[in-house]
């Protein structure tokens, strides 16, 4: 560092400074005086324990944190052949896996009863616990220091609460500061003056937590004799009205939740019902094997994955393209040996291609085996975000509500942006005329039907990291997929977008009710139903052109 | 009535003299089925196999080659109610152009219906020996009979339900879907979406309907054992006199006026509609009754196979329907059955000798003769012949 | 009852309908995405008479053939066959029962079936399934067949199917199976598209000897086979009547000239 700084020397001199004082100085220096100290444990009655846990605090060492919490732990042990005080990483292990308390590193094994445990008592553990936190406390890291806070509150005393206040001060972190006050007040709850108590009602009332909730309406408890937990009937009142206030914003988190389920349901739907959109919207061609090509997208997933097993989290992006090539290319033989033949008669083609997606099936079954394939997730897609304590957002239904949105954009672009969007919409619109004006429709059809069938593969991407990757992949998929396109509307993007989220938030609100499976079959009914009251579904095509003889 | 592949020429005989006799000659038509050529030869072969199956099974010796075994009674049986239901699906799509992807759901309700009664059938000689609940009900802690069960340890109830029940869904459903004028694929579809909903619905054991393992282990029909040779050979005869009477309704159906206005409807619906002709009400009568066909083909269905469960509710075996009437040739009743017959037959072999192959068989028979072979089998013949 | 009687065409302000016309349509306006295709249309037809529609493409000829069968429903107006019958209440079948009878602007005969079970099917009677499943064809009715056979000239193929027929006999085999229905009120929408000139000719005669026992309304282009045949011509435009009269005077209107040539 200091040769990179060449001639910067009155830089070097604060630096040194700062070095002083870093752990790492004091580890050289205290090293052994922290040994000796923790060594006193051995034989000190509980009371010197406090005393010895207080000089170690002191030290500085770095590994006091984790002794103490090791000890608080009751995983504080000392060698009985050579009193040497050991960590143990478990204490119901036998043998007992020994940790170094200088470095913290693994230092072999001892059977439990070679070893003696350093006890502890409800004085010391208190003491402990403060003492942990404080370390705790400290940390630079919010996260850290809101763990703490949360572990302290759980049971919080006279010490602990001090140390909380002390804390407060110097806290500027806001969630910690939130974090710290509900504690206090968690334990103001308890406290001999109303007045106080009333305060901490107040404060706990912008909570969200289910345990200040739970809390908070003990004290309206009833005894059997009729009295209140709390004696107080102003904070009772008040109590009462926090409660209301906690579980409001509860459910409106909840239900913020639930949309959100929907939607990433819905994402889901809207991503396997858009490529049919392009295929049976645009061109009226009813492809039944459009699940079998989200099948295809999933298999190239999975193939991707085996060719370059280092690069899990690199696999999806090169699987994207690589599934829209895929199944763009199967769609593009499809539309050219078989669909062409077919074009004006839908019943027609709707049988053909079923006979496609049993050969793809059969296919994949040959070549994969019928046994689902599994598809790794890349550690960046999993885990949560949590926004509070009543809400918090899964990574996966995350990025592919996002996904969805990218991908339909990107349609939308393709269709009303580009040459190709533009000699598409004119030969669905009216076929003569585009081909007297020069588009070659021919390449056209195909080309389109191989964009409706490569967002089917990019869609069977995403379907890999959701669901089991197998030959019945498809099938599963395909009625929802026409459902959200007949229910949107055939021929109108925006209406599958829409009726892809609708149909997944109405499920999702169902689901608590009804059940996985049944929210499914009300969906499907009210589909059936709503498309006998709108047969053109929600976004119809209007005018004379659709009016068919 | 003609079917469409007869060629136009060979009822247009006498009409060198049209001045002479037109104001006396009524022209005369009506159900004797005079062009229906193919049909009679069905039918033939439908009444010779009936009397031929109880001797070959009863009275020729098992060491026999010509014995027809129990394993070959429950194929035919099983092929005939195929072809039943082929039928149905034919009597709506080949002539009305109205394509059900769901008639499976007709086909198992029916099956259900009497598996309902044959599970009652059983009383207590259930494993768990309940004289009332069934097996099934026993194990999932039921501890009465759900009221949709009332009734059906009679055996008239079950038969009423075996007819009812898929009237009465194809009736609602047909009612809703005609009369907003849904047609084409949009109707295909949302027949699909109809007996998915109905399979993911028998799949729940709250149904009340045994869940995903459905109804099995049967003992006996009306106090006859289903597991003797006996009544097999009973329970095939009814089903090839119900395919027969199928037959003759089906065809006393598209040959009378009726029929002509059904195939005016497949081909020009606006125009039939402008005639006058109430469209949704004629469409609704034919499906109607084509889910009847298709129930009571499944309700004979059950016994002899032996077993109901929720996946004869699948999607795709509705599908494979499609493919048995196109195969044999939409619009003439003897090419659903023939193709009924044909397919599932080439289905057992294949299914068997080469289990790999028959998706991929059944996948390029679907291609091959939607695009190649629009008429199907009956087509291909009636070709041929008109070249000689 | 409040407008003058007397007056026939376009007498906007009366809306109640008036004494002994066969189709009253009133202020009918039907609109697609915004676009008019009737505004404001007022048209009146007599008991027997023939009528003759003309105007350029999009002037709301077919719209307006959609309304009177039902097929349309207008944003506003009315429209009543005769007196008594409500054409907006009623539904396409009852509005055929009723006595109106279409002939498609592109010939829709059944193709699956022969010259005269086409005829058969449009004989006026029974309508609902189970009447059709079990109906016979009446000596009665065999007759009528044959005398519809005679006037349509196709009494030698009626046991052709309609696939195999010429144009001009599809053409003819539809008026045919108007006729069956014995409609008050024919509307035939282009007839001669397509025919040889001695089919047109063959037409304009099939349709002058229907006049008078029938009320005709035809929509047509070609001005020499509406000379032909009309005694009155309405012209449509942009969804309303421009002009109205004889031929002639239709011929020489400006507004007319001004739609069909763009002066």
């Amino acid at each position: 560092m200091k040769r990179a700084l060449p001639g910067g020397r009155w830089l070097i001199l604060p630096l040194l400074a700062l070095r002083a004082v870093t752990p790492v100085a004091a580890q050289s220096v205290d090293n052994s005086t922290f040994l000796a100290t923790l060594g006193e444990l051995r034989e000190a009655s509980y009371s010197d324990k406090e005393a010895i846990v207080e000089r170690l605090s002191k030290t500085g060492h770095p590994s006091v944190r984790a002794v103490l919490t090791a000890f608080l732990d009751d995983r504080l042990y000392f060698r009985n052949s050579d009193q040497q005080v050991f960590v143990v990483k478990s204490a119901d292990a036998d043998p007992l896996t020994l940790v170094d308390p200088l470095s913290l590193k693994e230092t072999g094994s001892a059977p439990a009863d070679g070893l003696t445990k350093i006890g502890t008592n409800n004085g010391l553990r208190s003491v402990l616990r403060s003492t942990v936190a404080r370390f705790a406390l400290s940390s630079p890291e919010v996260s850290v220091r809101l763990d703490a806070v949360r572990e302290m509150s759980k049971s919080l005393d006279d010490a602990t609460a001090a140390l909380l206040r002390q804390r407060l001060t110097a806290e500027t972190d806001s969630s910690v500061k939130n974090e710290i006050a509900t504690a206090l007040a968690l334990s103001a709850l308890d406290g001999a003056n109303p007045a106080d108590r009333l305060g901490a009602v107040q404060t706990l009332s912008h909570s969200l937590s289910q345990d200040v909730r739970n809390r908070l309406a003990l004290l309206l408890d009833k005894a059997p004799d009729g009295s209140f937990a709390e004696k107080d009937e102003n904070v009772r009142r008040a109590a009462t009205a926090a409660v209301g206030t906690i579980d409001g914003w509860r459910t409106f988190y909840s239900g913020i939740e639930t949309l959100f389920f929907g939607l990433s349901l819905g994402s889901v739907l809207v991503l396997v019902a858009i490529g049919l959109a392009v295929t049976f919207g645009v061109m009226g061609v009813i492809n039944m094997a459009h699940g079998e090509l989200m099948m295809l997208g999933a298999y190239t997933t999975y193939v991707v994955q085996l060719v370059m097993p280092n690069h899990i989290g690199m696999s999806i992006l090169v699987a994207i393209p690589a599934a829209f090539l895929v199944a763009g290319l199967t769609g593009v033989v499809m539309e050219r040996t078989i669909i062409r033949l077919l074009y004006g008669r839908p019943l027609e083609t709707l049988l053909a291609t079923f006979g496609v997606s049993l050969i793809l099936q059969q296919a994949v079954r040959s070549i994969f085996s019928a046994n689902n394939r599994s598809v790794i997730t890349p550690e960046w897609m999993s885990g949560s975000m949590r926004l509070n304590d009543a809400l918090s957002i899964t990574y996966n239904r995350l990025y592919i509500v996002v996904f969805t949105l990218i991908v339909f954009l990107l349609i939308l672009l393709v269709m009303k942006r580009t040459r190709i969007g533009l000699d598409i919409r004119a030969v669905s619109q009216n076929r003569t005329m585009a081909k007297a004006m020069g588009i070659r429709t021919e390449w056209v059809d195909a080309a389109t039907f191989g964009l409706g069938s490569g967002i089917a593969g990019v869609a069977g991407v995403a379907l890999s990291q959701l669901t089991n990757v197998g030959p019945n992949l498809g099938q599963s998929y395909i009625i929802d997929s026409f459902m959200v396109v007949v229910f949107g509307g055939v021929g109108n993007l925006w209406g599958s977008l829409i009726g892809g989220m609708s149909m997944g938030a109405v499920s999702e609100l169902l689901e608590p009710y009804a059940g996985a499976v049944l929210a499914k079959i009300f969906v499907l009914v009210g589909l059936i139903l709503f498309i006998q009251r709108r047969p053109r579904g929600l976004f119809p095509q209007t005018g004379r052109a659709v009016d068919d003889k | 009535m003609s079917t469409v592949s007869e060629e136009p020429e060979a009822v247009n005989g006498d009409k060198q003299v049209p001045g002479l006799w037109r104001r006396s000659t009524l022209v005369v038509r009506g159900s004797s089925g005079r062009h229906d050529r193919g049909g009679k030869w069905f039918l033939r072969l439908l009444a010779a196999g009936t009397i031929a199956v109880p001797i070959l099974n009863q009275a020729v010796p098992a060491s026999s080659v010509f014995h027809l075994s129990a394993f070959g009674l429950t194929l035919i049986g099983k092929y005939l109610c195929y072809a039943m239901l082929a039928l149905a699906v034919d009597l709506i799509w080949g002539y009305c152009g109205i394509l059900s992807l769901g008639h499976a759901a007709f086909f198992s309700l029916g099956g259900y219906a009497m598996g309902m009664y044959l599970m009652r059938e059983i009383g207590p000689r259930g494993v768990y020996g309940d004289p009332v609940l069934p097996d099934f009900m026993v194990f999932l802690n039921y501890k009465k009979l759900p009221w949709f069960w009332y009734g059906f340890n009679h055996f008239p109830v079950a038969l009423l339900m075996m007819i009812l029940v898929p009237a009465l869904l194809a009736l609602v459903f047909g009612w809703f879907a005609f009369r907003s004028r849904v047609t084409g694929v949009y109707f295909s579809i949302i027949t699909q979406a109809l007996t998915y909903a109905l399979m993911l619905a028998f799949f729940r054991n709250d149904m009340g309907f045994g869940g995903n393992n459905g109804f099995t282990d049967f003992k006996d029909i009306l106090g006859f054992d289903l597991h003797s040779d006996g009544t097999h050979v009973v329970l095939l005869m009814i089903t090839a006199i119900a395919l027969g009477g199928s037959y003759l309704a089906c065809r006393a159906i598209v040959e009378s006026r009726a029929g002509r206005v059904v195939l005016a409807i497949r081909d020009a619906e606006s125009r039939t509609r402008f005639l006058g002709y109430p469209v949704e009400s004629f469409k609704l009568w034919l499906f109607v009754f084509s889910a009847i066909m298709a129930g009571v083909a499944g309700a004979l269905y059950v016994p002899q196979i032996g077993i109901i469960n929720p996946s004869e509710f699948a999607p795709i075996n509705s599908i494979e329907v499609v493919i048995w009437v196109a195969v044999g040739g939409r619009g003439t009743l003897y090419g659903a059955i023939l193709g009924a017959l044909a397919v599932n037959y080439a289905k057992t072999y294949l299914t068997g000798a080469f289990p790999e192959v028959w998706l991929y068989a059944l996948g390029a028979l679907f291609v091959l003769v939607t695009v190649f072979l629009p008429h199907g089998i009956v087509g291909v013949v009636s070709k041929r012949g008109k070249e000689k | 009852m409040s407008g003058t009687p007397a007056v026939s065409g376009a007498a906007h302000g009366s809306h109640k309908p008036i004494r002994n016309k066969r189709l009253y349509l009133e202020d009918l306006t039907v609109s697609f995405d915004g676009f008019k295709a009737l505004n404001n249309l007022t048209l009146y037809v007599d008991p027997g008479e023939m009528l003759c529609i003309i105007g350029p493409n999009g002037a709301g000829k077919t719209t307006m053939m959609d309304v009177i069968t039902g097929k349309t429903k207008p944003d506003s107006g009315s429209a009543w066959f005769g007196d008594g019958v409500n054409l907006l209440e009623m539904s396409e079948p009852e509005i055929v029962a009723a006595g109106i009878g279409r002939k498609f602007q592109k010939p829709t005969v059944f193709e699956q079936l022969t010259v005269f079970e086409n005829l058969e099917l449009a004989l006026a009677g029974t309508r609902s399934f189970l009447k059709t499943m079990r109906a016979r064809i009446s000596p009665k009715q065999n007759e009528r067949i044959f005398d519809v056979l005679e006037i349509i000239g196709l009494t030698d193929q009626r046991d052709s199917y309609g696939r195999i027929l010429a144009h001009g006999q599809k053409q003819w085999l539809e008026i045919g199976m108007l006729l069956m229905q014995n409609p008050e009120l024919l509307l035939v929408d282009e007839p001669v598209a397509g025919m040889t000139p001695h089919e047109i000719e063959r037409t304009a005669q099939l349709l002058t000897s229907l006049a008078g026992e029938h009320s005709i309304v035809v929509v047509e282009h070609d001005m020499s086979f509406v000379r032909s045949i009309a005694r009155r011509v309405t012209v449509l435009h942009e969804g309303q009547v421009i002009a109205e009269g004889d031929m002639d005077k239709v011929q020489n209107d400006p507004r007319v000239i001004e739609v069909y040539l763009g002066v």
